[in-house]
C-alpha cells in the first residue's frame, strides 16, 4: 500500500513522460500484488497483464509520438484539488460504516455469494468459481465488456486510420530494417521467446476453467507477443505478416462468436446465453458454452489490442516520416 | 419468439454492429443500419403493447434467475424510453447517408455506422436492464462510442470537445461505479429489485449515504445538469450533425431515466428525497440551469451552440418537474422527455441540412436563408416555436403540465419562473428568425438551394410529429401518466 501511494505521488510530480509511463507500469504491478494478498487472483492476473503490460506499452507509443517532456502548466488547479479532497473525504466517510475486511458476516458474503460457492460445481461443473460467475451466471456482463473493448478498437480505427499510399509504405519499411539491425541479441532472444509466449497465451486461454485465467488475459498476452515481434522486426515486416483487414474481421468474429453462442441457446429453446440447452447434459452444455465464449473473448481482445497498437505505431511512422522530409 | 423480445431489442443492434465490417460498402452499411434500427423500433412497439397489457416483463439472461444472474426488466417507463430511442434513431438514420457524405471521409463512414449502432445499443441496454452493474457496462458502451462519434466531427475542435467529454464522462462513470460498488458491499446484490428490498435495512448507514451521493453526482454529470454541463455545448457543436441530432434526442434522456430509475425503484422515494436535500437542490439547480443556459444561448454566434445551451435549459425543466415529487410532476418530466426529443432532433437535423448546403452553422451565414432554403428554415422556425411552447406544438403541452404540476403543489414562484424561462427562449429563437428572414443574403451565396429531399423528409417528419403530438396528446400524455403512476405505485 505504501509503495502504491509513493508511486502515485511520483507520477504526479515527475515531468518526464517516459518515466511517468514506466511508473504507471509499476503502479499496475503493485496493485496486482495487492489484489493477490486480498485473494483475488483472477483480478490480479488481469491487472498484471493489462495495467502493467499493455497499457504501459500503449503509453510509451504515445510518448514516442508526442515528445518526452510535459509542458509547464501555469494555472493552479485549485478547483480540481478541492473536488479531489471532497471525493476522498466522502470515500473515507463511507468506510466508517463498512463491514470489516474479511468479515464472514458481511452482506456481500451472505447473500448471493454462497450459492455461487456451493452450487456452481453442481450447476456448471467448473473448478474456478470466478470463471463460472463471469462466463455463465453473469455472462451477459462479460459480453458487454467484450463489446466495450471492440468499441474502443473501432473508435481508434475511426479516428486514426487513413488510407496509406504504397510508396510511403516502401520507404518506411526500408528505414525500419536498417534501424533494427542493431539489436541483434534482443532479437534472437525474443525470437526464441515468442513461441513460448504464444503457447502460454493458449494455456491461459484454455486453463481458465481450473485456475486463474481466461479469454481476457490470454488475448492480451497473445497480442503482447505480436507487438513484441512488430517492435523488434519493424512495422513493415509485421504488417506483411499480419493483414489489417483480416485482423479487423477477426475481431468482429470474436464478438460474433460470443453472441452466436447466445443465439444458439435461444434457438435450442433456452434463454439468451443459457448454455444448459446446448447439450443433452446441462453440465456438458455449460462446459461447451464457456469454452466457446472464452475463445470469442480471447480472439476479440487480442485482435483489438493489435489494431490499437498498429494504428498508434502507424501514426508515429508517418509523423517521423514527415519530419524527415522537412529536414 | 415473443418471449425473447426484451433481449432481442438490445441484441439485434449489438450483433449487427460487428457484422457491418463484413459489408465493406458505406451505402450497404447504411441500408443495413437503417433496417436494424427500424426492426428495433418495431420490437419496441411490440414490447410497449405487451407491457401495457400484461405488466412488467422479466427476462432472465442465461436462464439464471433473480440476484444470481442478470435479468432484464421492462416496465412502462423502460418501454416508453425504448420507444423514444428507437423511433428517434430510425428517423435520424433516414437522413444519415446524405449528411454523412459531406461531413465524414469515405473510409471512415463504415466505422461511423458501427459506432452509431453501439451507442444505440448501449442506451437500449441501460434502459432495459434490471441489474445495476449491467447498467454500468452498457453505459460504457454507449459513452465510449459517443466520444468517438463526436471526435469524428469535421472541425478540428471536435477532438478537443470529445476529449473534454471523455474526461467528464469518465469521471461521471467512475462515480456511478463507486456508488454501485458501495451498494453491493452493503447489500451483497446487484439486482435492482433485490436492492430495493435490501437497502432499507441499511439505509441509515454512512456507506449507503455515500453510495447515493456518488451515484447522484455521477448521473448529474451525464445529465449535464447545471453546473456540471460544461462538456455539452462544445461536444454538441462540433460533432457531425447526425451525431448531434441523435445524442441530443436520446443521450440526456437516458441519464434522466437513470436518475428516475435509481431514485424511485432502487432507493425508495422517501429515502431519495430525505438523505440529501435533493428536492430543494434540484429545484434550485434546475431553475438556475434554465436561466443561465437560456441567457448563454442568446449570446451564441454558432447556431449549434445556441441549441446546445437550450438543451441544457430543457434538462433544467425536466429536473424541476422531477423534483416537484408528485405524480403530476414526474409525468410532466416524462412528457417533456418525449417532446424534447422530438423538438431537438428536428432542429439539429434541420441544422444538418443547413450544414449540407452552406458548410457552416454560424449565425452570420444564416443571412437571407429564409428565401434560399424556405423549407429548412420553416422547419427550424416550427421547432423553435415548439421550444418556446407555443400552443399547438408539443412544447406547449409539456410546459402546460409542468406549470400545472407546480401550481398543484403550491409552488407558485416556480411556475412563474418556468414561464419567464420561456420568454428567454423567444429571444434566442427570434435572433435566428431575424437573421434568416429579414437580412439580405451575403454576396456570393446566390447558388445556395434548398436541401435535398433525403434530408428534408426526415426533418419534416419530425416537425409533423411536433405538431401532431401537440394537438393530439392522447398517446404521449397517457404513456407518461401510466409510467409515472406505476413508479409511484398507484394502480392505474
Amino acid at each position: 500500500m505504501t509503495f502504491l501511494i509513493c508511486v502515485a505521488v511520483a507520477i504526479v510530480r515527475v515531468k518526464d513522460l517516459f518515466a511517468v509511463a514506466m511508473l504507471s507500469g509499476i503502479y499496475g504491478l503493485l496493485s496486482a500484488s495487492l489484489f493477490i494478498t486480498m485473494d483475488a487472483v483472477d483480478v490480479a492476473f488481469t491487472e498484471a497483464s493489462v495495467g502493467a503490460g499493455i497499457s504501459t506499452l500503449l503509453m510509451l507509443t504515445t510518448v514516442a509520438m508526442t515528445g518526452r517532456t510535459e509542458h509547464y502548466v501555469r494555472h493552479k488547479p485549485l478547483l480540481a484539488l478541492l473536488v479531489v479532497f471532497v471525493t476522498g473525504a466522502l470515500l473515507i466517510y463511507a468506510t466508517l460504516d463498512m463491514p470489516y475486511f474479511g468479515d464472514v458476516l458481511a452482506p456481500a458474503n451472505l447473500h448471493v455469494a454462497p450459492r455461487y460457492i456451493q452450487d456452481s460445481m453442481r450447476e456448471i461443473g467448473v473448478d474456478n468459481i470466478v470463471t463460472s460467475v463471469l462466463a455463465s451466471y453473469r455472462a451477459f456482463d462479460t459480453f458487454g465488456e467484450v463489446v466495450v473493448i471492440f468499441t474502443a478498437g473501432i473508435g481508434v480505427l475511426a479516428l486514426l486510420s487513413f488510407t496509406r499510399r504504397p510508396e510511403d509504405d516502401a520507404e518506411i519499411s526500408s528505414d525500419n530494417i536498417s534501424m533494427h539491425e542493431q539489436n541483434m541479441i534482443v532479437r534472437i532472444v525474443s525470437k526464441i521467446l515468442i513461441p513460448f509466449i504464444l503457447l502460454f497465451a493458449l494455456y491461459v486461454q484454455f486453463h481458465g476453467d481450473f485456475g486463474p485465467g481466461g479469454g481476457f488475459q490470454a488475448g492480451v498476452i497473445f497480442a503482447a507477443a505480436i507487438i513484441l515481434y512488430a517492435m523488434l522486426f519493424g512495422m513493415g515486416v509485421a504488417r506483411r505478416a499480419i493483414n489489417q483487414t483480416f485482423v479487423q474481421l477477426f475481431a468482429a468474429v470474436g464478438v460474433l462468436l460470443y453472441g452466436m453462442v447466445g443465439v444458439a441457446s435461444m434457438l435450442n429453446g433456452g434463454n439468451f446465453l443459457d448454455y444448459n440447452v446446448l447439450s443433452e447434459d446441462p453440465v456438458a452444455g455449460q462446459h461447451l458454452g464457456i469454452l466457446i465464449i472464452e475463445l470469442g473473448v480471447g480472439i476479440a481482445v487480442a485482435m483489438v489490442v493489435i489494431i490499437i497498437f498498429f494504428n498508434f505505431a502507424d501514426r508515429i511512422d508517418i509523423s517521423k516520416h514527415k519530419a524527415d522530409k522537412k529536414i | 419468439m415473443l418471449a425473447h423480445l426484451p433481449v432481442l431489442q438490445v441484441l439485434l443492434p449489438l450483433m449487427a454492429a460487428p457484422l457491418c465490417l463484413f459489408l465493406r460498402r458505406p451505402y450497404l452499411v447504411w441500408i443495413f443500419t437503417l433496417i436494424v434500427s427500424g426492426l428495433a423500433f418495431l420490437i419496441s412497439i411490440s414490447l410497449l403493447q405487451q407491457v401495457m397489457v400484461s405488466g412488467t416483463l422479466v427476462y432472465e439472461m442465461g436462464g439464471w434467475s433473480g440476484p444470481w444472474g442478470i435479468e432484464y426488466r421492462i416496465d412502462k417507463l423502460s418501454a416508453f424510453l425504448l420507444l423514444i430511442i428507437t423511433a428517434m434513431s430510425t428517423v435520424i438514420l433516414l437522413a444519415a447517408q446524405t449528411s454523412i457524405q459531406k461531413e465524414i471521409p469515405e473510409n471512415r463512414q463504415i466505422y461511423f455506422y458501427i459506432l452509431y449502432l453501439f451507442s444505440f445499443t448501449g442506451m437500449l441496454g441501460i434502459v432495459s436492464t434490471g441489474d445495476v452493474f449491467n447498467v454500468f457496462v452498457f453505459l460504457e458502451i454507449s459513452s465510449l462510442s459517443a466520444y468517438a462519434l463526436i471526435a469524428l466531427g469535421k472541425d478540428r475542435r471536435a477532438l478537443w470537445a470529445a476529449y473534454q467529454y471523455l474526461i467528464m464522462g469518465t469521471i461521471g462513470a467512475t462515480f456511478i461505479l463507486i456508488g454501485i460498488g458501495l451498494m453491493y458491499q452493503m447489500t451483497g446484490t446487484l439486482n435492482m429489485d433485490d436492492l430495493a428490498r435490501r437497502l432499507p435495512e441499511v439505509a441509515q448507514t454512512r456507506t449507503v449515504f455515500a453510495a447515493f451521493a456518488f451515484f447522484i453526482v455521477g448521473v448529474c454529470l451525464k445529465l449535464a445538469l447545471f453546473p456540471l454541463h460544461l462538456w455539452l455545448p462544445n461536444a454538441y457543436a462540433y460533432a457531425p450533425s447526425i451525431v448531434t441530432a441523435f445524442l441530443a434526442a436520446t443521450a440526456t434522456k437516458v441519464a434522466v431515466y437513470l436518475l428516475i430509475r435509481f431514485t424511485f425503484s432502487v432507493f425508495d422515494l422517501s429515502f431519495s428525497f430525505t438523505a440529501l436535500p435533493l428536492q430543494t437542490l434540484f429545484v434550485i439547480l434546475g431553475l438556475i440551469g434554465i436561466f443561465v443556459a437560456s441567457t448563454a444561448a442568446i449570446y451564441q454566434k454558432n447556431v449549434k451552440h445556441l441549441f446546445a445551451y437550450s438543451s441544457i435549459a430543457q434538462v433544467g425543466y425536466m429536473i424541476v418537474g422531477y423534483s416537484i415529487g408528485t405524480t403530476m410532476g414526474l409525468m410532466a418530466t416524462l412528457l417533456h422527455l418525449f417532446n424534447h426529443a422530438l423538438m431537438k432532433s428536428a432542429l439539429f437535423l434541420a441544422l444538418g441540412a443547413v450544414m449540407y448546403r452552406i458548410g457552416s452553422v454560424q449565425l452570420s451565414s444564416f443571412h437571407g436563408l429564409g428565401r434560399q432554403m424556405p423549407f429548412t428554415m420553416a422547419a427550424i422556425v416550427a421547432g423553435g416555436l415548439s421550444l418556446i411552447g407555443v400552443p399547438l406544438t408539443v412544447g406547449f403541452v409539456s410546459k402546460w403540465y409542468l406549470v400545472l404540476a407546480a401550481i398543484e403543489n403550491g409552488w407558485w414562484p416556480v411556475a412563474v419562473l418556468i414561464l419567464l424561462g420561456s420568454l428567454l427562449a423567444i429571444i434566442y429563437v427570434w435572433r435566428i428568425v431575424e437573421v434568416a428572414y429579414f437580412k439580405e443574403p451575403v454576396a456570393g451565396t446566390d447558388g445556395v438551394r434548398e436541401a435535398p429531399m433525403a434530408l428534408l423528409m426526415p426533418v419534416w417528419l419530425l416537425v409533423g410529429a411536433n405538431i401532431y403530438f401537440g394537438v393530439d396528446t392522447r398517446f404521449s400524455v397517457d404513456m407518461a401518466q401510466a409510467a409515472a403512476r406505476s413508479l409511484f405505485g398507484v394502480s392505474p
